[in-house]
């Protein structure tokens, strides 16, 4: 039998994602946005209850210890930032172990980037900037912004902010997802995952790119809290029809907070039995020594190139998806 | 039964889904980015036909169903039963009319088919992709006829009717597409 050697996408598809790359990089020099590498091996990774990660062994024998792949550049990137970097910004590789799909390939490429001194609107019309440029008027008509409140209300009728058990399992009996009440029971964040994903994004046009904001408390880990309704982060998503592309943050500052968060996770990943990673007291000294106020938000590129050449598959847009790496 | 989890749904696999036997059609991933993963999974209920969507959790599992599809000769009907034989073995099973289904329309003696066994019981049964079967009514038809447009009513021997073209003749065999009920061509004998 022939090795299949061959890359699964075609040329054009490698030739798109060059000049999709080189007007990213254009539009950050314009704006004097600074280009920055962070390791993609690192002692530490992130605490998200909802990532896994890839784990190796880095040998210098005798010694021999367990480095991470990274999930994203964000900590390594946050002590630039704390060192006086200014706003930066980054397309490197990331690793999210066991994730495969349509959507989905474990080792996928991100844009990241953060704003200093930029609020979370401003984050959200910079993004909208950038995707006009990539799209260059094609495919996309509009912008909206929604908060997620308002939108889960649209679709579902449902309050995203105020957990109504009853209420929840009504809408999803009376909707054909019958299973959720025993896959979410009482966990307010696992309901609004499931609607979420199956009832409200699917709707989402395909010609508008749709940024959700005020996203419920219970569903962020390193945004801040909104100041006046601490039901709220300020974090958002972006969506092209109900493609999910991207997440920003106005940026947690506080090291007491951020490091009550990481216990938090490391002890919801340790009940759920899934592997528990180092805590980076890195970032967290980098905290305490202050980081400026900031906006950033991760964008995947490979998403983006399967809107760009309509794909339905990601792996028709990465010359050897995982399967043939 | 071996159990299998969600990253293990292919499209053919046969899993257990409360107490019936079910092949999985599709498997979509589904995750939102800081969020739970889920599987929504398009399975088709062997005994019932029906397709249902539904969703799982990422990492649970089903118990695999010990379902097998065996090509078989279609022997006779005794009238309650439809009886069916392995060839190789002389292994025969009965299929009442709720197992056999739509199938009933295109089983001939001796013709092979396959029968779906669960748990070593005939679960379903299905026909080739194209049987060939004599017309034994229908209304002649017009001399010098093409086979485009038009058509007639033809009954073909197990009771099945199709249309046919109006050029084809009782008696003639004719070559049909069980998946479609539709004719294909006429057979030369």
């Amino acid at each position: 039998m022939q090795e299949p050697w061959q890359p699964a996408c075609e040329t054009g598809l490698l030739q798109l994602r060059a000049r999709m790359l080189a007007s990213i990089r254009e539009f950050f020099a314009g704006r004097q946005v600074l280009e920055v590498e962070t390791p993609l091996l690192s002692l530490t990774a992130g605490t998200d209850p909802q990532l896994d990660f890839f784990t190796t062994e880095y040998c210098l024998p005798p010694q021999s210890q367990t480095l991470f792949l990274q999930t994203s550049p964000e900590f390594a990137m946050k002590r630039l930032l704390a060192s006086g970097s200014g706003s930066i910004y980054q397309i490197c590789k990331a690793f999210r172990n066991g994730e495969s799909g349509r959507y989905h390939n474990p080792e996928f490429t991100l844009l990241e980037w953060y704003r200093v001194a930029f609020s979370l609107d401003q984050l959200m019309d910079e993004c909208a900037e950038l995707c006009w440029v990539l799209f260059a008027g094609e495919l996309l008509q509009s912008v909206e912004k929604l908060s997620y409140q308002t939108i889960f209300q649209r679709y579902t009728g449902l309050d995203a902010l105020e957990f109504c058990y009853e209420d929840y399992n009504r809408y999803t009996q009376q909707n054909g997802f019958a299973e959720a009440s025993a896959i979410c029971r009482d966990n307010h964040s696992l309901w609004l995952d499931f609607i979420f994903s199956h009832a409200v994004q699917p709707n989402f046009a395909g010609s508008v790119l749709t940024m959700i904001h005020g996203y419920p408390a219970c569903l962020s880990s390193l945004a801040r809290y909104n100041p006046a309704d601490g039901r709220v982060t300020e974090r958002f998503e972006l969506f092209i029809g109900g493609i999910e592309l991207g997440n920003g943050y106005h940026e947690l500052l506080d090291p007491v907070e951020q490091n009550r968060r990481f216990e938090h996770e490391i002890r919801q990943r340790h009940d759920h039995g899934r592997s528990v990673p180092v805590k980076d007291t890195r970032l967290l000294a980098a905290l305490r020594h202050g980081m400026p106020a900031c906006s950033g938000v991760a964008i995947g590129l490979d998403r983006l190139l399967m809107l760009l050449s309509n794909s339905d598959h990601i792996s028709k847009v990465i010359a050897f998806p995982i399967n043939t790496a | 039964m071996a159990t299998y989890s969600t990253n293990e749904f292919k499209g053919g696999l046969k899993v257990m889904l409360e107490g019936d036997p079910c092949a999985i059609i599709e498997n979509e991933y589904v995750k939102p980015g800081k969020g739970q993963a889920f599987n929504r999974v398009k399975i088709r209920n062997l005994k019932t036909g029906r397709v249902i969507e539904r969703t799982f959790k990422s990492g649970e599992s089903l118990e695999g169903a010990d379902v097998t599809d065996i090509e078989m000769q279609y022997l006779y009907n005794d009238g309650e039963f439809r009886h069916f034989m392995v060839p190789d073995t002389f292994e025969q099973y009965q299929a009442d009319p709720k197992t056999v289904g739509d199938a009933v329309n295109w089983l001939k003696d001796q013709n092979m088919c396959t029968v779906t066994l669960w748990n070593g019981e005939p679960l379903s049964v299905t026909p080739s992709n194209f049987v060939e079967l004599t017309i034994v009514e229908t209304d002649p038809g017009v001399r010098g006829d093409t086979s485009g447009g038009g058509g007639k009513p033809a009954t073909l021997e197990t009771g099945a009717v199709v249309r046919v073209p109006l050029f084809v003749q009782t008696g003639e065999v004719v070559k049909v597409d069980t998946r479609t009920g539709e004719y294909v061509s006429r057979v030369k004998e």
